[in-house]
């Protein structure tokens, strides 16, 4: 399980998280989103040990990050969006290696080594050194790298990033079983049709802040309390934009062709009473209707429109 | 030093399969056998028919500074790398989120870098053993000098550790741990030199004690500190009397400055401090 309260960063004058919460219960499967510096890798490094908050806490396994990092890094299995392998050494002694650095005694090695093999379907390239395999052999061995010491939670940052369809229907299938296997996972990714197959909820990040958050069907439906609304108008369009960017709980406002596209953030009650306040101000309101969607649909109302899917 | 094994291993696996550990055994061993091989053939040449003790001396004091300059240029450049390089090849996050400690990759990757170097000292003995046949060098005075080289090459090799951990780059840590190492070697020499000329070269009578910071200087300078296991004296004026022997203080000064920067290059690599970037 993972729980994140009220967590800030800031890196100099940028403010990379802007008191995040969020939680997501054990054995699911948590997607985050959002667009290049929304600060899916500042909370990733967060919970992986590797940087330390400003201020908020995140506590994983019961475990607090910034109170006991070593005890964290033994139940969380990190992949970074970039990283490297050693040249030189074949995938069985890789995986060896990260097992012995995580005190797996030695004996238990070649059967947990073959195991994880098996697992990510790198069995017949046990013997090929690292710096040979493919990108997607690569990215398959760093999952299976994060399994060694069979952490109950693990932290995949854009683990299928850069990859052929092939490959990443394959990174997409380990997912699948580690799911199955109930492990805590938390994966941040750019391809949100992915997302939505394997993920049991998801949040979209924006400028360090969780725009949206909950389970797939939720925000594709727009049954949650973040919701898109689309107001179409034939006159007085840009007075109504004006008045929306000012109303409680609107937390954006777009012009669109014939109105209005908001994201609003309250309950049943206090959307009615938004449309209500419209009506009271002489809108020509000629519909008010939540958005039903895909969670790219989503993902670009709240991010803006020029993020690449 | 039990949990140092695992990155020691694969240090060492990775260090001597790939062709650049024989490749440099075999450039180190060509300059240093093709500097002794060259001064005999230059010696048999003017004396054709002896060879003096004297002249194999003079041979093992130039061989002990050739090896003393080999080091220096080695040493820093096996260990100036070996953090900076997995920042830059995108491992070292990954590392860091295992169960090792910070000063546990520090220490076996210096121990991985170290015994690499040893292991160069080693293989150049059986020159050695070609002086010693001639005579003129005690055993007793080669296992000084290699006791003093391996001294010498624990703070080459900590300063490029501690480089290494400083730096992001591992051209600008190359660079500073060479800078340090040639002020070890020639800065705190000439800066002796300076002090000497400024303090007591004008002074009548002149003391019979060197000033303490030039004193200091001369006996962590480490060609001075060789010349003088060599028995070749001090390069500035008497030899002051201090508390301790010369070569004392140099060990003294090497290993305690080799801890603290290992020491400093762990806590440099702990994720979680505060973090600046050069």
């Amino acid at each position: 399980m993972i729980e994140i309260k009220n967590l800030c960063k800031r890196f100099g004058s940028t403010e990379a998280l802007k008191s995040l919460t969020l939680t997501i219960p054990a054995g699911q499967v948590y997607g985050l989103i959002g667009p290049n510096g929304a600060g899916k890798t500042t909370t990733m490094s967060i919970l992986a040990t590797l940087l330390s908050a400003d201020s908020g806490t995140a506590v994983v396994n019961g475990v607090d990050v910034a109170k006991e990092p070593r005890k964290v890094r033994r139940v969380i299995g990190y992949m970074p969006d970039f990283f490297g392998v050693y040249d030189g050494l074949t995938a069985r002694e890789y995986l060896s290696f990260f097992a012995s650095a995580y005190r797996i005694p030695e004996e238990k090695h070649e059967r947990l080594v073959n195991d994880l093999l098996e697992l990510v379907n790198l069995k017949d390239k046990a013997d090929t050194f690292v710096d040979n395999l493919s990108r997607g052999m690569k990215q398959r061995l760093a999952l299976a790298r994060c399994l060694v010491h069979n952490p109950q939670v693990l932290i995949l940052d854009e683990p299928a990033s850069g990859l052929d369809p092939r490959a990443r229907a394959e990174v997409k299938e380990v997912i699948r079983q580690l799911k199955y296997m109930g492990k805590t996972i938390l994966i941040s990714s750019h391809i949100l049709p992915e997302l939505a197959e394997i993920c049991d909820q998801v949040g979209i990040l924006e400028n360090g802040r969780l725009v949206v958050s909950g389970p797939v069907s939720d925000i594709t439906s727009g049954s949650q309390e973040t919701r898109i609304i689309n107001v179409e108008v034939y006159e007085n369009q840009k007075e109504m934009l004006e008045y929306l960017h000012k109303y409680p709980g609107v937390l954006q406002a777009d012009k669109i062709e014939k109105g209005v596209r908001l994201i609003f953030k309250g309950k049943r009650e206090e959307q009615q009473r938004l449309l209500k306040s419209l009506i009271e101000k002489n809108y020509p309101i000629l519909q008010f209707a939540v958005q039903p969607g895909s969670l790219e649909d989503t993902f670009l109302a709240v991010t803006g429109e020029g993020e690449t899917i | 030093m039990i949990e140092a094994n695992p990155v020691l291993l694969k240090e060492l696996r990775q260090r001597f399969r790939n062709y650049k550990a024989p490749l440099i055994f075999f450039i180190y061993l060509l300059v240093i056998g093709g500097f002794i091989l060259a001064a005999m053939y230059l010696d048999w040449r003017h004396f054709p028919s002896t060879f003096n003790p004297s002249r194999s001396r003079e041979i093992f004091i130039v061989l002990s500074l050739v090896q003393l300059i080999m080091l220096a240029f080695v040493t820093p450049g096996l260990t100036a790398g070996t953090i900076s390089g997995e920042r830059e090849r995108q491992t070292l996050n990954v590392l860091l989120t295992t169960d090792l400690t910070p000063g546990g990759i520090v220490i076996s990757k210096m121990i991985s870098s170290c015994s690499f170097t040893l292991l160069l000292l080693v293989s150049t003995l059986p020159l050695y053993s070609i002086v010693l046949i001639y005579g003129g060098i005690s055993p007793w005075q080669l296992l000084a000098v290699f006791s003093f080289y391996v001294v010498t090459m624990f703070l080459f090799a900590a300063i490029g550790m501690a480089s290494s951990a400083f730096f992001r780059r591992t051209g600008v840590s190359t660079v500073t741990s060479y800078a340090v190492t040639a002020f070890l070697l020639a800065g705190t020499a000439f800066l002796a030199m300076f002090i000497y000329e400024v303090t007591v070269s004008n002074v009548y009578p002149r003391p019979d004690t060197l000033p303490a910071a030039a004193q200091l200087l001369l006996d962590i300078n480490p060609v001075v500190v060789l010349m003088c296991i060599l028995g070749e004296g001090p390069m500035l004026d008497k030899h002051a009397d201090w508390f301790l022997p010369y070569w004392l203080i140099y060990t003294l000064f090497y290993l305690i400055s080799g801890l603290i920067l290992l020491w400093w290059g762990s806590l440099r690599l702990n994720p979680l401090r505060k973090k600046s970037n050069y």
